[in-house]
């Protein structure tokens, strides 16, 4: 099968979970009520929101990540290719290497991994 | 009409027969359509008995892990009881609470439980037996699973509920992170293989596989994945975006009904799939065991078929992971990320550059 079957699995994807919320939509009693609508959150009424500003430890991790993965991504090409090309592929990859490790180990001596 | 040539070594001539069947009695565009419908069918029916058979059998490996029986009154030896818990589901009512966005609740139910099926096709279940043989397949494979963490950090916001954004924050913070470990320890062995294609790097196992023939770096790469997939997919020791004890159910917490069942089986068709990438890489995925060019036990080994072979390695993997989950405890969200960033993360990059190292020099099998 080519590349052309990925739209069906993406349509039986879809089927899949949209079959089930149906079926489930068919034959699943439906009795409204106030306290149904409130978050499960602890009995009491819920004070406040919870779309808030949350803390930036996550984000500092997200940027990381973000740095690491287009690493990783130009890490793939350079993987596949790395027997044929042998020792210069080897010595680049090092100098790439350094200098992305250089930014984690800024970002350690900065804090930005300690977590408090 | 042609005679259906059922092998159970080589699915692809009861593939191809199908196939020219199909477009024999139809025409050729109606018989393709029907094909991949027919497809597509297949995948959903794995999916469904997937999800059935292993919630069954992580729920009975926990009981006697823990000397308990486990599931044990619908059907013979609680076989029957994830079917009743499913069907159960289905009648429950599906909760929607008022403050909630709707859109994206229903939305992340949806990018949640496709990225892993989508991900189900490129997966090699045994000889010719591949929905998408992509020549980027592990790529593929890597990239749209990571499309998951977007429907839990859907889910945690949407819900407006304050365990339910914890707890994705915290699962979305551990799966980005984690993901690198993957993807680089996985690279460690592409570097042998030398291409990305699934049934090139099967065949580059044909004589013995990778965790054997790559030398130290790959038995270092295949700890490193097992951990980080293991965290990838939100399993214990690692589970603390659903800690039961401290935030109800993590991203789920206020889904109900059908809806959380497709969490649930996302969550479990996940830990297939990273079983099976495992499976596939480090252990020759559906390739028997064989030693380099020892005839006799190749050919011992060839009797037993490649679906064996490879729903066998799987299940070693998954005993490990289950395994991990019952005996560590679980981690806080500090030493998880310590885990990866400090440790996991440097000690991947240095095992791959190791591993260059072994393919330069020829020091592999």
């Amino acid at each position: 099968m080519g590349a052309e079957s990925l739209i069906l699995f993406f349509i039986f994807g879809i089927l899949l979970v949209g079959g089930g919320i149906v079926v489930s939509y068919l034959i699943a009693p439906s009795s409204k009520n106030a306290i149904k609508d409130e978050a499960y959150e602890c009995g009491i009424p819920t004070k406040g929101e919870s779309w808030v500003q949350f803390r930036v430890g996550y984000y500092l991790f997200a940027i990381l990540f973000l740095i690491f993965e287009v690493e990783t991504i130009f890490m793939i090409p350079w993987a596949v290719v790395m027997k044929d090309l042998g020792m210069v592929a080897f010595v680049e990859i090092i100098i790439f290497l350094a200098i992305v490790l250089l930014g984690l180990l800024y970002a350690w001596n900065r804090g930005a991994l300690k977590w408090d | 009409m042609t005679l259906l040539n059922f092998s159970i070594y080589d699915f692809s001539a009861l593939i191809n027969s199908i196939d020219a069947w199909l477009v024999e009695t139809f025409s050729p565009t109606l018989g393709h359509l029907i094909g991949l419908v027919l497809v597509g069918t297949c995948f959903l029916i794995f999916t469904a008995l997937l999800g059935l058979s292993l919630v069954y059998i992580e729920r009975k490996i926990c009981a006697f892990f823990q000397q308990r029986l486990g599931p044990m009154r619908v059907g013979f030896w609680g076989t029957a009881q994830t079917v009743a818990d499913i069907i159960k589901l289905l009648f429950k009512e599906s909760l929607i609470t008022k403050k909630s966005d709707k859109f994206l609740f229903n939305l992340a139910a949806f990018v949640i439980m496709m990225a892993p099926f989508i991900v189900l096709s490129a997966i090699p279940f045994a000889k010719g037996l591949q929905a998408l043989d992509l020549n980027i397949g592990l790529f593929f494979i890597i990239s749209v699973s990571s499309i998951g963490v977007t429907g839990i950090l859907l889910a945690g916001w949407s819900s407006n509920n304050k365990y339910s954004l914890i707890g994705a924050m915290r699962s979305g913070a551990q799966i980005v992170s984690y993901e690198l470990s993957v993807a680089i320890s996985l690279m460690t062995i592409v570097i042998l293989t030398g291409s990305l294609q699934l049934s090139e790097i099967i065949a580059s196992q044909s004589d013995g596989w990778w965790i054997f023939k790559g030398n130290i770096p790959a038995i270092i790469a295949f700890g490193v994945y097992i951990i980080a997939s293991t965290a990838e997919t939100n399993r214990g020791p690692f589970d603390m975006a659903e800690a039961e004890s401290e935030i109800t159910a993590g991203f789920h917490t206020e889904y109900s009904g059908i809806k959380f069942a497709f969490f649930f089986l996302a969550e479990y068709v996940n830990f297939f799939i990273i079983s099976a990438v495992g499976a596939t890489v480090f252990f020759g995925g559906w390739m028997p065991l064989h030693i380099g060019d020892a005839t006799f036990f190749n050919s011992a080994m060839d009797v037993i078929p490649p679906i064996v072979w490879f729903f066998g390695k799987i299940a070693v993997i998954m005993f490990f992971i289950m395994w991990f989950k019952w005996t560590f405890p679980r981690l806080r969200i500090d030493q998880l990320l310590t885990l990866e960033w400090k440790y996991l993360l440097p000690i991947s990059i240095i095992n791959l550059l190791l591993m260059s190292i072994v393919a330069l020099k020829g020091w592999h099998f």
